[in-house]
């Protein structure tokens, strides 16, 4: 009897990316509902636009690269660029700005290098940061959570959808009566302006650790990446490290002026530290890809991004940070390969 | 004044890296010798000649003079000349017109029709072939590099070149 | 004896839980499988050189006696696994890597399996020295049963150089499926510890680790029992945990001593001695019977036959029979495979011969065995869930960069060698990659292009050696005329001068 012939292992592989990918964007719907509780529906229109813009662009990219279209969009990986990207970018945002950064993630963050696995940045931090420096007013124009007590109306849909739409807000609003200053934005300036961080702090716009509703956002993404780690499609390195990298400067920071300057808990609640820590950092194909590598790789990225929110030019700094520490790979990976069994160091 | 200082600042590095190259190039041996090492660790030191040189080692001597092309090595192929343009940083191309890749195989001598001569003791460049005056003559196949440059001197033509087989 | 905790144990990288689908095969039941009316002896079913044949077509063999020579230390002596007439010496298909047809003795038996007389039991080894007892081990043509049937005489004699100190009996059987070690363990457990004995007497070691995994509890036990009766204070027996691949020779060795088995090595290297639990009973049964190693236990497994379980066979005998002992086919029979589902060996055809090497025969359907290669392979996304798994630290992520990338000359420094091939990386890969078979193919690749460059090396050394020569004989020749030519003038002046001189005076 003759019978078929394959290769062993024989046993059926555990996961797949598509799986892993899919995982990782639904472990972000706890922060995204957290997200449009606070700030609106601005987020969900935003992962809405971005996820099929950038599918839309990865099709693209793929028909002229003569790929199977079906096959590789299956593996979900560029939905999660685009979960990425709605995520960073400000909620309410021109909507041109947002398929600027989508198409440079995907185009020039991703395909030019030959599609996933082979990007050595990461997509979404491409996208965020060429729209960055190409849009810088309308990348830093956030609106404030809807707190109540703040002198301040909030935009109706119509206005925001508006805004979208033409990149104008309509008579009579103005962008500088309707967006404010994030928590990070504010402890910049203050502190330029020889404030300290308890005075800042003081505004309501700030919540307990960071930023009102933005610490709550946080606990969304801490959730997500405790669930990720609990189901081991990240590891721990690179969240611990990037997490220490960031608050161990931060703390000693503090401690050192006593508490004028913020301390661990401000930096961890704002900003991208807990997206970038669990969700952009984690993102295999541009991380470093041995453990000690991993931790080297995370500890760089937090501190980096301390470096740049304390004596930068911008009030954040995860997605510099991240793309910075993605073109040391090669390197670390080099010389931090695990010593093989029955080999000297 | 600011200015000033970056101009220094740019000046020093330009300056500190500069002589730190310009020593290092001085300390360090040139390059040529180990070049021609190179290039010829990755030719297949068939000694064939159908480069147009005697041997390996001169045409890897031509081609780190740049004198001559890295499509003339028939026995090497495509894969020598991919691992000549990786190491040069030179275009692909294929094979030199005319100029074929043989299949791998060995001179075999007919023993039965050898007649002593020992003219083909000298045309083969890793001495090959044993033998001696009114002996017969026999190649060692575990020496020879398949160059085909003992059929051409033979006066009988019992010289052959037999394929190897796949696993050899 | 003692029986150690597990707790002692020093702790594998990587490694995997696989489901074990043991209680398959594993009934503790041992059934035979009768003479078939042909016997296809390989002559290269061992690890090293193929032997020799000493017998030809039209003798008549019996049972036990030998019919090819080893060839060389590393080979091994075969005897013929039952009575009859040697029909031919061929190449016939054998189970293997390529499936290639290689040189095998077919016998045509005659039903009677009439013993070979001159071969008798060693009533007292312990009163033979080492070198009788190995050359008697050599003689018996045993080989390792554990899956490369390494001949056992070549790693003792490997071992006894080295000088080492322990013997590790290997009852890990790691591998899904695979339940043969299992099997002989619950019924053999006395011969096996005699065969340590025997072994430990024939090299004077001081120490024997007995390993089995803890998923064999009824082994375990078997064991025990034995080990009581057997009363060797130099026996431990240590449980081992269910992690794949435990049961590789170099991760039992670390597992139990800590000592990792160089690169390239041997865990002789390291003081390290390991034996498959089954060549321990093959030394037991050549002490107790005179018998040759003719047999070995095979499981047959799988949801592709109707009736698994472990059977003692004759090398030779064709595959379909052994799955005609286990009940048939199922209809879901899809896969062939000689090993287990790790690291076996696809068969196409089932006439081929039961070898040395084939611990287990396993036959399954599409449908619990998926293949990697049967779903689609993405592009590798880095994860590291590979390196994090492999029992050696390699990082399968990076070889099969550099191999596909072409970069292949990285391949060594990534430790393309020390990989043991145990599929574990396949298993967690996120984007079923075939890693496994890409690292046997770069074996090989790299094989062939080692072997081409040391033979352009020797072509080059030649070769300037032919130039130097070639420039030394010109530089000597010119030196010889030109000094030849100095000679000549100036003996041609002095000559003149000499003549000229004597006619002065007369001047």
């Amino acid at each position: 009897m003759k019978l078929a012939r394959a290769a062993t292992p024989f046993l059926k592989p555990a996961t797949g990316v598509g799986a892993m990918m899919r995982e990782v964007c639904l472990a972000l719907v706890p922060a995204a509902i957290l997200y449009f509780l606070f700030f609106g529906f601005g987020i969900l229109f935003n992962i809405a636009v971005c996820v099929l813009a950038c599918a839309a662009f990865e099709a693209l990219a793929l028909m002229l690269r003569r790929q199977p279209v079906a096959v590789v969009l299956s593996d979900y990986s560029v939905c999660l660029t685009g979960v990425l990207i709605a995520f960073a970018l400000p909620t309410y945002l021109p909507i041109y700005v947002t398929f600027t950064a989508c198409a440079a993630a995907v185009l020039l963050g991703k395909h030019v290098y030959g599609g996933i696995g082979y990007n050595p940045f990461n997509p979404a931090m491409v996208g965020y940061v060429v729209a960055l420096v190409s849009f810088p007013i309308a990348m830093s124009a956030w609106l404030p959570p809807g707190l109540g007590d703040l002198d301040y109306t909030m935009p109706t849909i119509g206005e925001r959808l508006a805004y979208i739409f033409t990149g104008n807000w309509p008579a009579p609003l103005t962008a500088e009566a309707i967006t404010r200053a994030t928590p990070l934005d504010m402890v910049r300036t203050g502190l330029r302006a020889s404030e300290t961080f308890g005075e800042i702090g003081n505004s309501p716009m700030f919540g307990t650790f960071g930023g009102y509703g933005w610490e709550w956002v946080g606990n969304g993404i801490l959730a997500g990446g405790a669930w990720l780690l609990y189901r081991g499609i990240i590891r721990w390195h690179i969240p611990v490290a990037v997490l220490f990298g960031m608050l161990a400067p931060a703390t000693l920071d503090t401690l050192a002026s006593s508490g004028t300057t913020p301390g661990p808990a401000f930096h961890l609640f704002s900003g991208a530290t807990l997206l970038g820590a669990f969700f952009i950092a984690t993102d295999p194909v541009s991380a470093a890809t041995s453990p000690r590598g991993r931790l080297i790789f995370g500890f760089g990225i937090g501190f980096t991004a301390w470096a740049i929110r304390t004596w930068g030019g911008y009030p954040d700094g995860i997605a510099f940070a991240v793309l910075l520490w993605n073109a040391a790979v090669p390197l670390l990976d080099r010389y931090t390969a695990p010593r093989i069994m029955g080999h000297e160091r | 004044m600011s200015a000033l200082t970056a101009a220094a600042v740019l000046g020093g590095i330009a300056a500190v890296s500069g002589i730190s190259l310009t020593l290092a190039a001085r300390a360090l041996p040139r390059d040529e010798e180990s070049l021609t090492e190179q290039i010829d660790a990755l030719l297949p030191q068939t000694q064939c000649a159908q480069c147009g040189y005697p041997g390996c080692r001169p045409y890897a001597e031509a081609i780190a003079a740049n004198e001559v092309a890295i499509n003339r090595c028939p026995p090497g192929g495509s894969a020598t000349i991919e691992a000549l343009a990786r190491l040069l940083n030179r275009p692909v191309i294929p094979l030199e017109a005319g100029m074929e890749t043989p299949p791998d195989a060995l001179a075999v001598i007919d023993e039965s029709r050898c007649i002593g001569c020992a003219r083909c003791l000298p045309a083969c460049p890793v001495d090959a072939i044993v033998g001696a005056h009114q002996f017969m003559h026999t190649v060692v196949s575990d020496l020879c590099t398949g160059c085909e440059l003992c059929i051409e001197p033979c006066p009988v033509d019992c010289i052959e070149m037999v394929p190897t087989e796949g696993d050899a | 004896m003692s029986s150690a905790p597990t707790a002692n144990l020093f702790r594998l990288p990587g490694g995997l839980r696989l489901p074990g689908h043991k209680r398959v095969s594993a009934t503790g039941a041992l059934s035979g499988v009768a003479v078939p009316e042909t016997l296809t002896v390989s002559l290269r079913q061992h690890a090293g050189t193929a032997a020799q044949p000493i017998v030809e077509p039209g003798d008549r063999v019996l049972h036990g006696q030998r019919i090819a020579n080893a060839e060389g230390g590393f080979s091994a002596h075969l005897h013929a696994p039952s009575s009859g007439v040697v029909r031919a010496i061929e190449q016939r298909p054998v189970p293997g890597r390529a499936n290639l047809s290689v040189p095998c003795i077919i016998i045509d038996t005659d039903g009677e399996d009439a013993r070979i007389d001159d071969r008798h039991a060693i009533p007292n080894p312990f009163a033979l020295g080492s070198r009788e007892l190995l050359d008697a081990i050599g003689a018996a043509g045993i080989v390792g049963l554990g899956g490369a049937a390494f001949p056992t005489l070549a790693k003792l004699n490997q071992a006894s150089e080295a000088g080492i100190d322990t013997l590790i009996l290997n009852g890990v059987e790691c591998e899904p499926f695979i339940s043969c070690d299992d099997a002989l363990m619950r019924n053999r457990a006395g011969e096996i510890l005699y065969g340590a004995r025997i072994l430990m007497h024939a090299l004077g070691l001081r120490q024997c680790f007995v390993g089995i995994e803890s998923d064999k509890p009824e082994a375990w036990q078997a064991f025990n029992d034995a080990a009581a009766v057997d009363n060797n204070d130099k026996l431990t027996l240590v449980q081992i945990p269910t992690i794949y691949p435990s049961g590789g020779e170099d991760q039992l060795v670390y597992l139990l001593t800590g000592r990792e088995v160089p690169s390239g090595g041997f865990p002789s290297d390291i003081g390290a001695l390991v034996h498959n639990v089954g060549t321990a009973a093959s030394v037991a049964t050549l002490a107790l019977s005179g018998m040759p190693l003719t047999s070995r236990i095979v499981t047959v497994t799988g949801d592709g036959v109707a009736a698994p379980g472990n059977f003692e066979v004759r090398f030779g005998t064709p595959i379909s029979d052994l799955i005609e002992a286990a009940g048939g086919y199922t209809e879901r029979a899809n896969h062939l495979i000689m090993g287990g589902p790790m690291t076996g060996i696809p068969i196409e055809d089932d006439a081929m011969p039961v070898v040395q090497k084939c611990n287990c025969v396993l036959v399954t359907s599409r449908t619990i065995t998926e293949n990697a290669s049967t779903e689609p392979e993405r592009p590798c996304i880095r994860c590291g869930e590979c390196a994090r798994i492999c029992p050696v630290r390699l990082q399968p992520q990076q070889m099969h960069r550099a191999f596909t990338i072409g970069d292949r000359d990285d391949l060594p420094r990534l430790g393309l060698r020390d990989c043991i091939e145990c599929g574990c990386c396949d298993l967690v890969c996120p984007s079923h990659i075939p890693l496994t078979q890409t690292f046997r193919d770069a074996k090989a690749h790299q094989q062939l292009q080692n072997y081409e460059r040391e033979r352009a090396s020797r072509a080059r050394e030649r070769y300037e050696t032919r130039q130097q020569r070639d420039q030394h004989r010109e530089t000597t020749e010119a030196e010889r005329l030109a000094d030849l030519k100095q000679k000549a003038s100036r003996d041609a002046i002095s000559e003149i001068l000499a003549r000229k001189k004597p006619k002065e005076p007369e001047q």
